[in-house]
Parts: C-alpha cells; structure tokens; sequence
C-alpha cells in the first residue's frame, strides 16, 4: 500500500532531524535522550516496512530491537548513574 | 478505496504527526529532561498508532484474503506491547541518571530530589 511508504518516508526525515540532537548535544545525558528516542522510531519504521512488504520476518526483528535497544539503554543509564553493577 | 483504507489512513497520519513532533521537542526544549518528556511521550503515542494501523491492515487482509494474515496482526500487537513496557522504564532510567551525574534542570523553580538525596 502506497501510504506506508509514504509514511516511512516521513520517519527517515524524522530520524535525521533527532540525529542532529545526538551530534550536538551538549551533554551525554542529551545524547542518550536521542539514541532512545530514534530507537523507538527504528522499530515503528520496521514494522511500517514489514506491513508494506506483507512479510512477517520485519516485525519479528521490530520486537527483538525493541527489547535489546531496552537493554542497551538501561546499561548506558547505569553507566552514567556511575553505581556498581 | 473502501472504510478500511480510509480508517489506516487516519490512524497512519496521526503516528507520523506525533513522530514528528517528537522530533521538534528534542531540538526545541532547553534541557534533558523536557526533551526527555517530548521524545518518550511522543514517540510512544506515535508508534501506538502507527501498529494499530498495522494491526487494521492485517486483520483486512486476515478477512478477506487469506488465514496467513493472522501472524502478521498477532506479531505486531506483540511488538506493539514490547515497546509499552520498555518505553517509560527506559526513559525513567535515563532521567535518574541524568540527575545523579549532576545535570541540573534548566530554570527549576525547585528541586525536591536533590533535597530528598541530600547532595
């Protein structure tokens, strides 16, 4: 269908504009912020594509990104907090 | 062209909406945590809608074309319920350790963490 496409290309101009947060953000929480942020975009922009090419396999990796991305971002957050592991 | 085009359609227009704003809050508010509550909030909402587009989409195909559909559907609302439960825990982790490496909110009026931590 026609609208996904076009909707994923709205979240790739959306991508790059939370890119400029991550590049010039002035502290590393900032940087986080936008890694967390354009990961939750990734993962709707997978399961847009996997609608658009009716192929299951898309979203099966939307859902195995969404729980490592989470893992990734609790362990720079603990990293930051500067606490034992 | 028929209700069912016109109702992913609509839910399609408000995820892209709300995608985008997320992306103007984070280059538009002064500190790490404003931008922290546009990003989280406006991306959760946006991909909300966006699998239930998706989730519409399936169960039209589900119906009127073949059972194979029904995989699609059913992994999307699993994917759509990993992201509800990961999101805020996230963005939550993130925000703590913003305030414990010494980030200051930008124009607080008060700090009732930094009170109760004793810093």
């Amino acid at each position: 269908m026609n609208s996904f496409l076009t909707v994923l290309f709205i979240l790739s101009v959306v991508s790059a504009l939370i890119a400029i947060r991550i590049f010039k953000g002035p502290t590393a929480p900032d940087r986080v912020v936008g890694l967390d942020t354009l990961n939750t975009v990734v993962i709707a922009s997978m399961i847009l594509f996997g609608a658009y090419t009716k192929e299951v396999i898309y979203i099966d990796v939307g859902i195995v990104y969404a729980l490592l991305s989470f893992i990734a971002t609790l362990f720079i957050a603990k990293y930051l907090e500067g606490g034992e592991f | 062209m028929d209700w069912w085009d016109v109702a992913v359609m609509v839910f399609l227009s408000i995820g892209a909406f709300f995608n985008a704003l997320a992306a103007v809050g984070l280059l538009r508010f002064p500190d790490v945590y404003t931008r922290l509550h546009a990003g989280t909030k406006c991306t959760t909402f946006g991909t909300i809608f966006v699998c239930l587009a998706v989730i519409l989409f399936g169960v039209r195909l589900w119906i009127y074309e073949s059972d194979a559909y029904s995989i699609l559907t059913i992994h999307t609302f699993i994917a759509l319920v990993c992201v509800l439960l990961t999101n805020p825990t996230g963005a939550h982790a993130i925000a703590r350790a913003a305030h414990r490496s010494g980030v200051k909110p930008a124009r607080a009026v008060i700090d009732e963490l930094e009170k109760k931590e004793g810093k």
